[in-house]
């Protein structure tokens, strides 16, 4: 009996052994033959190209290893911006899917069912390459909320200028830590003493008020630089000053929020529908208030269906994110998978080092879920 | 007990047999391109994926431009017919993984020349068939007539992984000029950007911006600037480690060069083989055993220049008559002041 | 509910209901008038009143007027379905108005764009005058993306295959019950055989040759067959491989046997839509049996077997397609020796398989979960070893709960397909971007655009309400 437990554990070893070596044999085989070294050395080495946009300093001086960290930063801000863009718009729509209005609930219907069904790449391409071509060239653009122009060449809004930001940073996440505790002594407060305090109006006051202060007495400043179109030759134009968010990004994300809402709508339906009509009803009966059903019986049982597979599609949002290989976003893919592997020619390596890149940020997401699963699953009995 | 006997051996011949495949597998390493090529009877040729005047394919599927020659005259020198190609388009990210998975037997995409892809990407240049170097090209009624106008904040469009991403840099960090780099992946779309206006200029090989001004909505809106920034020689490029190979395909081309610099071309290459001069005899195949040095018949030189014509010819059918650069410039044979200088074929 | 309080309009006699019904539908009307005229003939009927309030005059009489119908149990059906419907509340109004403007707002010159301004007749660029989409583009491009680069002329072995391919899929459906045992073998060995060699015949084409010692293995196979003990049947098999290798070997290199075949067409000239077509049913077909090897292997109890499916799941599933299909193109050449060559289509369908199929086994996994403990234990209880356990009870229950997981899962498929043009293959999306930047074709991209959404959007959509009529079909059985 013993032999049939051990046997197909070895032979799925040996397939494993066999399958991995007969791979290893002939990648070491064919890069001896081409005179490359397997290693990670290229890293240090110089770029020697420029990249677009930048959210830390870089130019081409900087090595390989910097062009990575660049490609990850954008990815991660494409991703962050599309995750909370589309849970907003996804919980938006998730409800009005389930509206009494007529009108409301067949535009959303209608609006998951057409974004949902056309491929995500086409979705970026038409909005890259019809959609913000077709945008007014600089000097024929006009400005919206005095201060921004949407161009071709982008979207320029004023950039804040700060001084002493980072006095202005801690005394936020001061302000953070401070309400924290304050909901929790609230809390203790309440369950030992029925006495209710007004959280909601401190901790907002704390949260803009202390901040406030260090404009007064912090030596914190902002002011803003506005965009200032300058003529460069007899037909083209650029913007100085200001922040430039190049239409690459726009498009990304506009695509990626599009398309996951529809998914997010989905699951936020599913989890409102998802609770049982007699909860709302013996919520009612004990003489809660509409708001306070909804605080405290509906939303807490509804997240628990509604944030794993949402959890998910953040997932798939993220990965979907290495599309913007298609345009010349330059996330990790198209800059280090792209580029810096064009350069190098390592190809083992550096998709290597991609594909473990985006393995890492997924399961670092999905233990995360899980811890968070854990934390609310209700006991079975 | 007997089942998992029976279960055993069979797996155990299964390994047998793929041991013995790899191993045969890699004893037969030993390269074997022209031996493939001949059995089956076309080359395989990575080429643009579109080039008007290097490599383009017309609605019918026939290729025409001066890197397809290059490849056609490897055809008619070791199968005898010119026209028994398989093309292959390649973007600039696959056409190195190409050749070396041997997918193709010769890149002819217009590959610039460079210390890092002849040493570190198992590959070989085995020629030059057209100097270049990079360039600029701008809208006209921007009224830009020089690199020197360029400003702060130009946007700059071009193809990523190329030699002109790199070189474009080391350009406007000379000048101190700040740029917004636009990099596509493929260069269709890096025209459409310049032409709808996302970029203020557009660079890559001066070549490659005559050719793709054709595919603009208006060509006559564009010039090109007269400044060239770097040198790009671009040439075919073969598989490290096919010595036979490379020197196909390499005397292939210099036959082309060479042919024009004698006053060989197409249509009078019967009649040269009357002539008394010795270069060219042995161009024609009257003298000499060029060919089995190659491994190749006595004819193989002729074939080229009848059937694909000399360099000269080749460059005057795909870029000068069709109104990509009419001036031959540097590439031109180096008695007429043009840079095409190959070693004899003797 | 506090709006409400503003209900100083609320009729209470009938007379008052009809003179309140009237007015509430003029500035209904008035709102909905405004809003068109200020779109469409460019004159503003309220221009006396200052510019923000001039903004929001089409919305403020739409509400107003909703809000003087709003009649409780007034007795006129369509008006109390209305009411129900979209005006229950003032906010509700408020938005129900907005959608309507909205509509009226979009829809006509996208009716104009598409229909009504467009050329659908003509051959070349001329022919596109009016202002709206060319449909001449798409007319002119339209074998080009359906088929690729595929010859015109030989067109019609696609279309051949294609009709073939569902012919085969479809005749399981009309077999004697005798043979429905058979019917999952069928799909999941034959079907994808004879398809995949109507596709090497037909759409492939060119002359193949098959070693004598290859027929002579495939001869001795099925021999094997008919030998009544299975001991000696398992006895005899494990010999293929050696008499395969020792007649190669002993015949030589020129002892093929030559087929005939078509014109051939390499892969990759393969493209358009029916690619699209073939890279799905292909990785769909294969990703399916791996799947459930792979899920089984997650549920097992042996350590080994459990750990190396479960990360080869999580690692397929933790990496975007784009980096699968970048490694497949640019990095799997270097796992294979020197020299050998694999075709460019086989490379992304391998890769694609490999994909989904990560996925699939989560999806039958959820399936296999969703089974009660008891029929495992019955089965066992019968006396069943692990694999007819599997075969007979559990699998033929789980695979019908997880029959629109699958669906889904081909659903994506679909929807990734336009990922191959990394690799250089040019399915559907990849023909449009080529189209669009040929010379004599420039700026028609909104079309190629709109029309590959409509053709994905119908196979997408129609897809999904069949698995969900599967799904509710299925549910009933339980």
């Amino acid at each position: 009996m013993k032999l049939k437990k051990i046997l197909p554990q070895l032979l799925t070893l040996l397939f494993i052994v066999l399958v991995f070596g007969f791979f290893t044999m002939n990648a070491q085989e064919n890069m001896g033959a081409r005179g490359l070294e397997f290693g990670f050395g290229f890293l240090k080495t110089q770029a020697s190209f420029d990249i677009q946009f930048s959210l830390i300093d870089y130019d081409g001086s900087h090595t390989y290893a910097r062009a990575y960290l660049v490609g990850l930063l954008n990815t991660l801000l494409v991703a962050f911006i599309g995750i909370i863009l589309a849970t907003l718009l996804g919980a938006i729509v998730g409800v009005a899917r389930l509206s009494p209005n007529y009108l409301i609930r067949k535009t959303a219907s209608f609006y998951i069912e057409f974004f949902r069904n056309i491929p995500l790449l086409l979705q970026i391409f038409f909005w890259y390459f019809a959609a913000l071509r077709a945008l007014p060239m600089l000097e024929d653009a006009p400005m919206l909320l005095n201060s921004s122009f949407m161009t071709i060449k982008g979207l320029y809004t004023p950039a804040p200028i700060w001084t002493n930001f980072d006095v202005f940073f801690t005394t936020i996440i001061i302000a953070m830590i401070v309400i924290f505790f304050f909901a929790k002594y609230a809390k203790k407060k309440q369950e030992q003493e029925g006495k209710r305090l007004p959280v909601l109006i401190i901790s907002l006051s704390i949260f803009i008020g202390l901040p406030l202060l260090t404009f007064l007495i912090g030596g914190v400043d902002l002011s803003w630089s506005f965009p200032v179109i300058r003529q460069m030759s007899a037909s083209s134009y650029t913007f100085d000053g200001g922040l430039k968010i190049p239409p690459e990004l726009i498009a990304l994300t506009l695509a990626l929020t599009l398309y996951t809402t529809t998914f997010i709508a989905e699951n936020v339906r599913a989890g409102i529908q998802g609770i049982g009509k007699g909860q709302k009803e013996a919520a009612a009966s004990i003489g809660l208030t509409q708001s306070q059903v909804l605080k405290l019986v509906i939303m807490p049982q509804a997240l628990r269906i509604i944030i794993p597979p949402t959890t998910n599609q953040y997932l798939n949002l993220t990965k979907n994110s290495s599309l913007a290989a298609a345009i010349a976003y330059p996330d990790l893919v198209l800059v280090f998978a792209g580029t810096a592997m064009m350069q190098t020619g390592r190809a083992i390596e550096i998709v290597g080092i991609t594909m473990a890149t985006y393995l890492t940020i997924s399961l670092g997401i999905s233990l995360l879920m899980n811890w968070y699963n854990k934390r609310i699953a209700i006991q079975e009995k | 007990m007997f089942k998992y006997l029976k279960q055993l051996t069979s797996l155990v011949a299964v390994v047998a047999v793929l041991f013995a495949f790899t191993t045969e597998s890699m004893a037969a390493k030993k390269s074997k391109t022209l031996k493939n090529t001949q059995k089956k009877g076309f080359v395989r040729c990575g080429v643009s994926q579109g080039l008007p005047g290097f490599s383009n394919a017309d609605a019918a599927g026939n290729w025409t431009g001066l890197d397809v020659d290059v490849c056609r005259a490897v055809a008619a020198a070791v199968l005898g017919d010119a026209n028994k190609v398989k093309f292959t388009p390649l973007s600039a990210k696959e056409r190195f993984t190409a050749l070396t998975s041997g997918e193709i037997d010769i890149l002819s995409r217009n590959t610039t020349w460079t210390l890092s892809r002849d040493a570190d990407l198992g590959v070989t240049f085995v020629g030059v068939n057209f100097y270049d170097g990079q360039g600029f090209m701008v809208r006209k009624d921007s009224g830009i007539t020089s690199t020197s106008q360029f400003k702060n904040g130009i946007s700059a469009c071009t193809n990523i992984g190329t030699t002109t991403e790199l070189n474009m840099r080391d350009f406007f960090n000379s000048k101190g000029i700040s740029y917004e780099p636009v990099a596509f992946e493929k260069a269709d779309e890096v025209v459409a950007a310049y032409d709808s206006g996302r970029c203020d200029t557009y660079t890559t090989d001066k070549s490659g911006l005559a050719a793709q001004r054709t595919k603009m909505t208006n060509p006559d809106d564009h010039m090109v600037l007269p400044e060239t920034i770097s040198k790009e020689p671009l040439g075919p490029v073969v598989r490290q480690g096919d010595a036979v190979w490379e020197d196909i395909v390499r005397w292939s081309l210099n036959v082309m060069i060479e042919a024009e610099e004698y006053g060989i071309s197409s249509g009078n290459a019967d009649m040269m083989k009357t002539s008394e001069n010795p270069a060219i005899k042995r161009l024609v195949g009257t003298e000499g055993e060029l060919g089995s040095y190659l491994g190749l018949d006595q004819d193989w030189s002729l074939r080229i220049i009848k059937q694909v014509g000399n360099y000269g010819e080749s460059y005057k059918r795909n870029i000068a008559d069709t109104g990509i650069l009419p001036d031959r410039g540097p590439n031109n044979i180096w008695t007429k002041g043009g840079l095409l200088y190959t070693p004899p074929a003797r | 509910m506090t709006i409400n309080h503003m209900n100083f309009f609320k009729p209470k006699h009938q007379k008052n209901r009809n003179i309140s019904l009237i007015m509430g539908v003029l500035f209904f009307s008035i709102g909905i008038i405004d809003f068109y005229l200020n779109n469409y003939f460019n004159t503003n009927i309220t221009s006396f009143l200052p510019r923000i309030i001039n903004f929001f005059t089409p919305l403020i009489f739409g509400v107003i007027g909703l809000h003087l119908i709003r009649i409780e149990f007034s007795g006129i059906k369509i008006l109390d379905s209305l009411n129900k419907n979209i005006n229950t509340t003032n906010f509700n109004a408020a938005l129900s108005v907005s959608i309507i403007l909205l509509i009226i707002f979009g829809l006509p010159p996208l009716l104009n764009w598409l229909i009504l301004d467009a050329n659908f007749a003509g051959d070349t660029k001329e022919a596109c005058t009016g202002g709206g989409a060319c449909w001449v583009y798409i007319k002119v491009w339209f074998n080009r993306f359906m088929y690729g680069m595929y010859p015109n002329a030989e067109q019609w072995r696609v279309n051949v295959t294609f009709i073939g391919v569902l012919v085969f899929m479809a005749a399981g459906f009309f077999v004697p019950t005798k043979l429905k045992n058979y019917l999952s073998l069928y799909y999941v060995l034959i079907l994808p055989l004879i398809s995949f060699f109507l596709i090497f015949y037909l759409i492939s084409g060119g002359d193949t040759e098959i070693s004598f010692a290859f027929i002579a293995s495939i001869i001795y196979f099925f021999l094997c067959f008919f030998i009544p003990s299975k001991k000696a049947k398992l006895y005899f098999f494990s010999f293929v491989p050696l008499l395969y290798i020792f007649l190669s070997l002993r015949l030589g290199e020129s002892a093929y046997l030559a087929i005939p075949g078509l014109l051939w067409v390499e892969t990759g000239a393969w493209g358009g839509l029916s690619l699209t077509f073939m890279v799905s049913f292909f990785s769909l077909i294969f990703c399916f049996p791996l799947g459930m090897m792979l899920a089984l292997g997650r549920r097992s109890n042996l350590p080994i077997v459990k750990y190396s499916s479960l990360s080869f799941i999580e690692f397929w599933r933790g990496v975007p397609l784009i980096t699968v299909l970048f490694m497949s193109a640019v990095m799997f050449p270097m796992f294979l020796p020197d020299g050998t060559y694999v075709d460019k289509l086989i490379r992304v369908v391998v890769a694609i398989t490999l994909f989904e199929a990560a996925y699939t086994a989560e999806v039958i996994r959820g399936g296999l979960q969703a089974l009660p403990r008891g029929q495992y234990d019955a089965a066992k209880s019968l006396g069943m070893g692990y694999w007819r356990m599997h075969v007979f009870v559990i699998l033929p229950q789980a695979l019908k709960l997880v029959i629109p997981g699958i669906a889904n899962t081909f659903l994506a498929l679909i929807k990734d397909t336009p990922l191959i043009f990394v690799v250089g293959l040019l399915e559907l999306v990849g023909m449009l971007n080529l189209a669009k930047t040929n010379p004599k074709w420039l700026g028609f991209s909104m079309e190629g655009y709109v029309f590959a959404g409509i053709i994905f959007w119908i196979i997408c959509y129609s897809m999904s309400k069949y698995s969900q009529k599967l799904e509710l079909k299925y549910k009933t059985d339980r």
